[in-house]
């Protein structure tokens, strides 16, 4: 059973499937919580129609559908004692891919199954001599270390307040490597993808209070975070000054806030209908929207793409027009009540914080595929996750 | 939550007081809780608790509720017989709440139960959630007052005319009934989440701590309290420490300790200012080197802090071992002691899965020769200071036969796996034992599972 390919969600899906995804049922659900599980690859899905349902979404969708993977998946998640599907807190599920260094992990939970990962291996194999291997599994495991950190302070936004020790702690851990890899100069490299020109790495260790954004109400109480990007849509976003005020923060690279985002989503839902069409279509992003890049905006990378994949997925969830019948009958029995605007806009000013989001794009190196950003399957795995969430919510 | 003893039984022991060497064996007296795998979050242990005389035994649950189990007192015809723990009162504590400025819910998990020195016939306790103490009396009510004069015994009023004679009152005993009433609520003191309760020696004041300040409440007084100490820096961006678990001397009542997030202890004095930022005494021990990694920082964050009974020492759980702090000496333990030391090698996962954040509580015993404290798989470990041996043994269905010695575990890190040991990859970290408590006086101990509670007692030979 080898390790399956990782399902990258980049860090804006993971915003915007939160908020599609954030519902009310404290103890609604058959399912045990069990926060210790956050990381794991889930999919709890317990029927076969519901296994197939996934599989029509996903060749509806363009997606490869990859029978293997998910039975592996299943297979090691029956095998796991007292497994129940993973969710992050009370709202958010996730498709974190295991990282390199996890492959013990599940070992840890199923009793007496012995896994041996060799991704680690396969990958290094190139290199023949022994200190090249150590010294490159190190910064791999650093690497996977950093992504893994950043991915947690993310998804400490809960309904509840999320626990200020653990983060902490996972903040100065995130600091002392970025420290670490500041000293090696790799982390000049990694900065220097997705920094504005002018700023020395070491200037972007990065402050707690953006990391982990306190609970007090901060001096800006209208900003929030959101992640930047390559491909942006800012004209969704920057359309009305007045309601979405754009800045740049000096201690962080690629801070971008934009204002009340409710209110820029109402506003550009209307625009942003027949681009989401279009983008559904593609299932793929990437390419297509970096020509849209505004030249002039291209500096600061400001304007989530997110938004644009919010409104994607919001999109179909209100069974928006024209959508297919496959489409409509895979829907039908969803309840789409979760995805009003009032539902998303609470749940996107809960939790006010994402300010690690800017963080993790700005530091996980776009180079490496294994990492948690993977541009090109943003939009195909944000739909696969809303669509299995929205069977196992139905269920 | 319905906490129905599954097995319980009659030991045929003689009490022995509360040492811990010489061959102590354990075994098992009770289990409380669901017999079902399938754990219904609200029934989830989060805070076990002997009163100062043992009798009571508290727990708290993420439900909000407390159970308090009394120990039947001890049939004097049978002095053999052991006696055990029966539910004597079940109330909910905290209910859930909704801070609509923040748009956050206030879990109503209970973090911390304490109970008050007996005064009286009633018993006090502190209860607190992420947010708000509360005081709680248990009283007994047996008695209840018939022949009223001029009310029948449903309560409904006599016909004046029928009343000819004077009949007083008189009390007739009527099936035990305990009440608890909340006396004092404790709120809006706490802007972070509170973690710590302590009460006082002086019996008037008890401390609350949360992550970044600790508060020093009167008793009576609800509508404020006293900022001790405050850690939080003016610039939220530096945050990187924060305070994990506070408590109060038990005979200096000027004296507390706080420990934190890094791994440091600090010892305040609340006689030299009224602001206890600068500590009296740090305890902190310098770093190996050689076991350096990304997790040293995670792993030295300790999750409890304990005085010895004789107010000498002082006991740190941190992620893989327990430390004796000798209050005279602030530069290193005097005692330390590996819980778990196989899963320094598995530390990585352990962060991915958020088992590194576990917060393990400790507890010593009577007479402060034995530690004791919990880890995964259902062990716990029994530390013995004065003998210098350790035991794990494990809370398990498998071993509730009635007077069933517990077996002592022992798990095997790696290379050739011994009969009878555990493999690490075989640990199941989902059942992990975070809450223990042992008798002040005698050798009795308390440890939660998810969410059952098992009661162990000595076996004598």
């Amino acid at each position: 059973m080898q390790d399956p390919a990782p399902i990258g969600l980049s860090l804006p899906q993971l915003a915007a499937s939160r908020c599609n995804l954030c519902w009310r049922g404290r103890r609604s659900s058959s399912f045990t919580i069990k926060p210790g599980l956050q990381t794991l690859m889930t999919l709890a899905i317990k029927e076969h129609e519901q296994h197939e349902r996934l599989e029509k979404l996903k060749t509806l969708f363009g997606l490869p559908v990859n029978k293997a993977k998910l039975t592996s998946q299943r297979t090691r998640l029956k095998n796991q004692n007292g497994f129940h599907l993973c969710r992050l807190g009370r709202e958010v599920y996730t498709f974190v891919s295991t990282s390199r260094m996890s492959g013990s992990l599940l070992n840890m939970f199923s009793k007496g199954t012995k896994r041996k990962f060799s991704d680690g291996d396969e990958e290094i194999s190139d290199e023949s001599l022994v200190g090249a291997r150590v010294a490159s599994s190190y910064s791999l495991q650093r690497q996977s270390l950093l992504d893994m950190s950043l991915i947690k302070l993310q998804l400490c936004h809960m309904l509840v307040e999320p626990n200020l020790c653990r983060s902490v702690l996972i903040a100065n851990t995130v600091r002392q490597i970025q420290e670490e890899m500041t000293h090696d100069g790799s982390w000049h490299m990694v900065a220097e993808a997705f920094c504005s020109a002018g700023q020395s790495p070491s200037e972007r260790l990065v402050a707690t209070e953006v990391l982990c954004r306190s609970r007090e109400q901060d001096a800006e109480p209208k900003l929030f975070s959101v992640i930047s990007y390559e491909g942006c849509r800012e004209e969704e976003v920057v359309a009305d000054e007045t309601l979405c005020s754009v800045s740049v923060s000096d201690t962080v690279s690629n801070v971008c806030l934009a204002g009340r985002i409710g209110q820029c989503w109402e506003k550009s839902e209307l625009s942003g209908v027949e681009r989401d069409e279009e983008a559904l279509e593609d299932s793929r992003l990437g390419s297509g929207e970096d020509e849209e890049i505004d030249t002039k905006d291209r500096a600061s990378t400001e304007s989530p793409k997110t938004i644009g994949q919010v409104f994607g997925t919001f999109e179909i969830k209100n069974g928006s027009p024209g959508p297919d019948s496959a489409l409509e009958e895979l829907f039908s029995d969803v309840d789409t009540s979760y995805y009003d605007l009032d539902t998303m806009l609470t749940g996107m000013q809960s939790a006010p914080k994402m300010g690690p989001y800017d963080i993790l794009d700005s530091l996980a190196p776009s180079h490496s595929s294994p990492s948690i950003v993977s541009t090109p399957n943003c939009r195909s795995d944000l739909n696969e996750l809303d669509h299995i969430m929205e069977i196992i919510v139905g269920s | 939550m319905h906490f129905s003893t599954v097995f319980s039984l009659r030991v045929s022991l003689s009490c022995r007081a509360g040492g811990g060497g010489n061959d102590v064996q354990w075994c098992f007296s009770q289990v409380k809780g669901a017999i079902d795998d399938d754990v219904a979050e609200a029934d989830i242990i989060s805070t076990v608790e002997f009163n100062h005389s043992g009798e009571l035994l508290a727990t708290g649950d993420k439900g909000g509720r407390v159970v308090i189990f009394q120990q039947e007192t001890e049939n004097k015809s049978q002095p053999q017989c052991r006696s055990e723990y029966n539910v004597y009162s079940t109330f909910q504590s905290h209910e859930p709440e909704f801070d609509y400025l923040k748009s956050l819910e206030i879990e109503e998990k209970i973090n911390k139960i304490r109970w008050l020195p007996q005064k009286n016939a009633a018993q006090f306790l502190l209860s607190t959630n992420d947010k708000t103490i509360k005081l709680w009396k248990i009283s007994e009510r047996d008695k209840r007052p018939e022949g009223y004069n001029l009310k029948e015994e449903d309560g409904r009023y006599r016909d004046a005319a029928t009343i000819t004679t004077l009949r007083v009152p008189v009390f007739r005993p009527m099936d035990l009934m305990v009440e608890a009433s909340p006396r004092r609520v404790f709120a809006n003191a706490h802007t972070y989440h509170i973690n710590s309760i302590s009460v006082n020696s002086d019996n008037e004041t008890y401390l609350s701590a949360d992550d970044l300040r600790i508060n020093l409440w009167h008793l009576e007084i609800t509508d404020r309290s006293f900022n001790i100490v405050d850690i939080k820096p003016a610039n939220m961006e530096e945050l990187t420490e924060v305070i994990t678990a506070a408590e109060f001397h038990p005979h200096q009542c000027n004296t507390f300790v706080y420990s934190s997030s890094k791994g440091t202890i600090r010892l305040c004095d609340m006689r030299a200012s009224a602001l206890c930022d600068k500590h009296s005494k740090l305890f902190e021990e310098p770093e190996d080197p050689s076991n350096r990694s990304f997790f040293s920082e995670i792993i030295s964050s300790i999750s409890d802090v304990k005085f010895s009974h004789n107010g000498r020492y002082m006991m740190t759980r941190d992620y893989l071992s327990v430390k004796i702090w000798d209050l005279n000496m602030e530069n290193r333990p005097v005692e330390t002691y590996q819980v778990h030391e196989y899963l320094r090698s598995k530390l990585c996962s352990l962060y991915e899965n958020d088992c590194i954040f576990d917060k393990f509580e400790c507890c010593w015993n009577g007479n402060d020769s034995v530690v004791m404290t919990g880890s995964y798989n259902n062990f716990f470990r029994m530390l013995d200071r004065t003998q210098r041996r350790d035991v794990t043994l494990e809370a398990s269905r498998e071993s509730c036969k009635p007077r069933q010695v517990l077996k002592p575990r022992r798990v095997c890190a790696g290379g050739k796996r011994k009969k009878d040991e555990i493999s690490v990859d075989s640990l199941d970290f989902n059942k992990k034992i975070l809450h223990t408590a042992w008798h002040p006086q005698e050798n009795i101990i308390a440890v939660a599972t998810t969410n059952n509670l098992y009661i162990f007692q000595e076996k004598v030979n």
